[in-house]
């Protein structure tokens, strides 16, 4: 199947006039340092929250790249470095398998019960 | 009856649920992506050049300290794009030779000499002013990693446009030769800024797949006359004009009417015939391969390391 | 230590910083990799902030006491102090000065200077003079970062590959001589620095050059020819344009 999208978008101006070739995604040629995935904690207290990635050569400069990357603005005060390749995640085709049990199941949550308003502090 | 995986695509899209990396997504929308989030971030990296041109020579410290800043967020604004892309399939290494080869595109503007210090007042306003009307709705783009990248330039591109105005402020409240040079760079960053917004409508009809996708959502004209109607008032606040006789409100329209613009200019720029296209490309090629024996001596020393480690634990 | 004494300290201190953060700035757009173009751009700001701060101190020094030298345009300012002085009149070590050459020399350049650095505002925090305590101390934190990224990069080049390793010990060829200029007198500061020195260089794989010939001036304000042209480019418009804002 093949389609035409000849829209041009801010930073892309497309394939027709400016002879850009095919951009299809090769194997690179060169050993690139590995791509990590960063995790940061915004103040104690609070979960590390996934907010992007980069390269480094090992975890330690991970760390400091992750410090000159993403706490630019007092972002975080404690970073986690995990490299992308051990990073398992679930199959998004099994989504409805996985997740979509949890949903008749309301009794899971609170709002679910009926109470009188006179019960306090419940 | 089974829906097939197109449909199934495609409705998520209509119900604005965001795609994933893994989800299961039509190849010439991974293709598209590609393009567009590459050219994007590629355009934050060539970008970075003709400002840091005036790094070195900014006018006072707080200036220099402004500058050096703002054009390390758009090292930061490349990466957190070249991430996104990555989640495509696509290594940054192999961006990376797309455009020093010349296959990938980059924002037209960049291609355009920094000549005096109200250069970087205009880009400020003017260039990013652009740029920021068309990133604002990308936030909002189908596809989870651009949205996620999106918003957080967004977030920090928030500065980028008021420091560029404030420059412009402070030059028009100076001396004669100040006011002068800051008119001379709107004159000639007008028309190349409003040119970054794309060909006219008529001329790159919208096909009904890109729009169906919501890689983006308002059409090139749509944002540049938004543009042009913001700039057209902002230009009063500073007392200078911007160089279009033909620039006038129309109250029928409830918008501002603009003159033509040289699309010829445009597509040559893109082409590779802009001022600075050659220099813009070349410095990005020298430091990409004056690196390379940086970049490999930190890969031998981790895996010597690593081989270090191994052996003691063995 | 008397008023012109301390005022001539600060100028040291903030034409230190302004300059090697001058130089890193240059990098900008250029590094080896995306993510070392922000670490460097980060060391140059954290740099040029210190600049600022010491330069305030300085003009504040100055404002009080008008009389103390000659030669200022005042009232003095930060920007005043950077841009309106001559080479001649610049207090800066000429390492800070010398062009960035390639990854190695400007990362050695970093991690000599900044490991003086760390030393020199670990002392200056605890001084008894007022107007640097906390400059010092807040440039401290920034300046600790400094030196441990910098000595992961000399560390790196050291051990990594043989071109690398050419390299980096070409840069030490290069850099070490100058680095008698910040130790003129013999002091605990000199040997601290020469012990950290030694750590990193041991890790490295590098060998700290025998005694040689040290070049010294910058204090005085015998310069190498390369501030003329870095003053030259920062002061541009300053100078082109008298009396403006901007």
């Amino acid at each position: 199947m093949s389609f035409h999208t000849n829209k041009y978008y801010y930073g892309d101006y497309g394939e027709a006039k400016n002879g850009a070739a095919d951009i299809s995604a090769k194997g690179s040629a060169k050993e690139e340092w590995p791509l990590w995935e960063i995790f940061i904690r915004s103040k104690q207290g609070l979960d590390h929250k996934h907010v992007g990635s980069l390269h480094a050569a090992d975890a330690a400069m991970a760390i400091e790249n992750a410090r000159d990357v993403y706490t630019r603005r007092m972002e975080g005060v404690s970073i986690w470095a995990v490299e992308s390749k051990y990073i398992h995640a679930s199959n998004p085709d099994e989504a409805g398998a996985l997740y979509d049990p949890a949903n008749d199941k309301v009794y899971r949550h609170p709002t679910f019960y009926d109470l009188p308003d006179e019960v306090k502090y419940m | 009856m089974e829906k097939t995986s197109e449909a199934f695509f495609q409705d998520k899209i209509d119900r604005e649920i965001r795609i994933e990396p893994k989800d299961w997504m039509p190849e010439k929308y991974r293709q598209t992506l590609i393009r567009q989030i590459s050219q994007h971030a590629h355009s934050e990296i060539i970008g970075m050049l003709p400002e840091g041109n005036w790094i070195t020579r900014a006018p006072s410290l707080r200036r220099k300290a402004i500058l050096l800043a703002k054009v390390q967020d758009e090292a930061g604004h490349g990466l957190y794009l070249y991430s996104a892309a990555e989640t495509l399939g696509i290594s940054r290494d192999e961006m990376y030779e797309q455009l020093h080869s010349g296959r990938a595109k980059y924002s037209s503007i960049f291609n355009y000499p920094t000549l005096s210090w109200a250069d970087i007042g205009v880009i400020g306003w003017l260039v990013d002013g652009a740029a920021i009307m068309n990133q604002v709705p990308l936030c909002r783009s189908s596809f989870g990693p651009y949205a996620r990248a999106m918003v957080r330039v967004c977030k920090e591109e928030s500065f980028h446009q008021r420091q560029g105005f404030e420059i412009l402020l402070t030059l028009s409240r100076g001396t004669e030769a100040q006011r002068s040079m800051a008119q001379d760079a709107i004159n000639r960053w007008w028309w190349p800024s409003i040119m970054m917004f794309g060909p006219k409508d008529d001329e790159s009809p919208n096909s009904v797949q890109s729009m169906k996708w919501k890689i983006k959502r308002f059409s090139n004209d749509e944002l540049r006359q938004k543009f042009i109607d913001v700039t057209a008032e902002q230009v009063k606040v500073l007392g200078f004009t911007l160089p279009d006789p033909n620039l006038k409100w129309n109250k029928a329209r409830g918008h501002y009417d603009y003159g033509a613009i040289n699309w010829d200019e445009f597509w040559q720029v893109i082409q590779g015939n802009g001022p600075c296209n050659k220099e813009r490309l070349e410095a990005r090629k020298k430091a990409w391969e004056e690196g390379e024996w940086v970049r490999a001596a930190a890969s031998a020393y981790t895996t010597k390391k690593n081989k270090r480690n191994t052996t003691v634990a063995a | 230590m008397n008023k012109t004494q301390q005022f001539n300290q600060l100028l040291n201190l903030a034409d230190n910083a302004l300059i090697i953060g001058h130089r890193c700035s240059e990098w900008c757009g250029h590094g080896p990799v995306l993510e070392q173009d922000i670490a460097i751009s980060n060391i140059a700001l954290d740099y040029i902030g210190q600049a600022r701060n010491f330069y305030q101190a300085a003009a504040t020094l100055i404002n009080e006491d008008p009389e103390m030298l000659t030669g200022f345009v005042l009232p003095a300012t930060e920007d005043s102090l950077a841009y309106l002085r001559d080479q001649r009149e610049f207090r800066n070590h000429l390492i800070t000065e010398l062009p960035n050459g390639d990854w190695a020399v400007t990362t050695l350049r970093i991690f000599l200077f900044s490991a003086y650095q760390y030393f020199l505002y670990t002392q200056l925090k605890d001084s008894g003079d007022l107007s640097v305590n906390a400059i010092a101390e807040k440039a401290l934190k920034e300046v600790t970062y400094h030196v441990k990224w910098s000595a992961d990069w000399v560390i790196r080049l050291g051990d990594g590959t043989e071109e690398s390793n050419r390299r980096i010990r070409h840069a030490v060829d290069h850099l070490w001589a100058y680095t008698g200029e910040l130790f003129l007198q013999e002091s605990e500061l000199q040997q601290q620095w020469l012990q950290k020195v030694q750590l990193v260089f041991e890790e490295a794989g590098l060998v700290i050059p025998e005694k040689t010939w040290m070049h010294q001036g910058g204090t005085s304000g015998n310069h190498t020819e390369h501030l003329g042209f870095i003053l030259a480019e920062m002061q541009f418009l300053q100078r082109a344009y008298p009396g403006s804002q901007w």
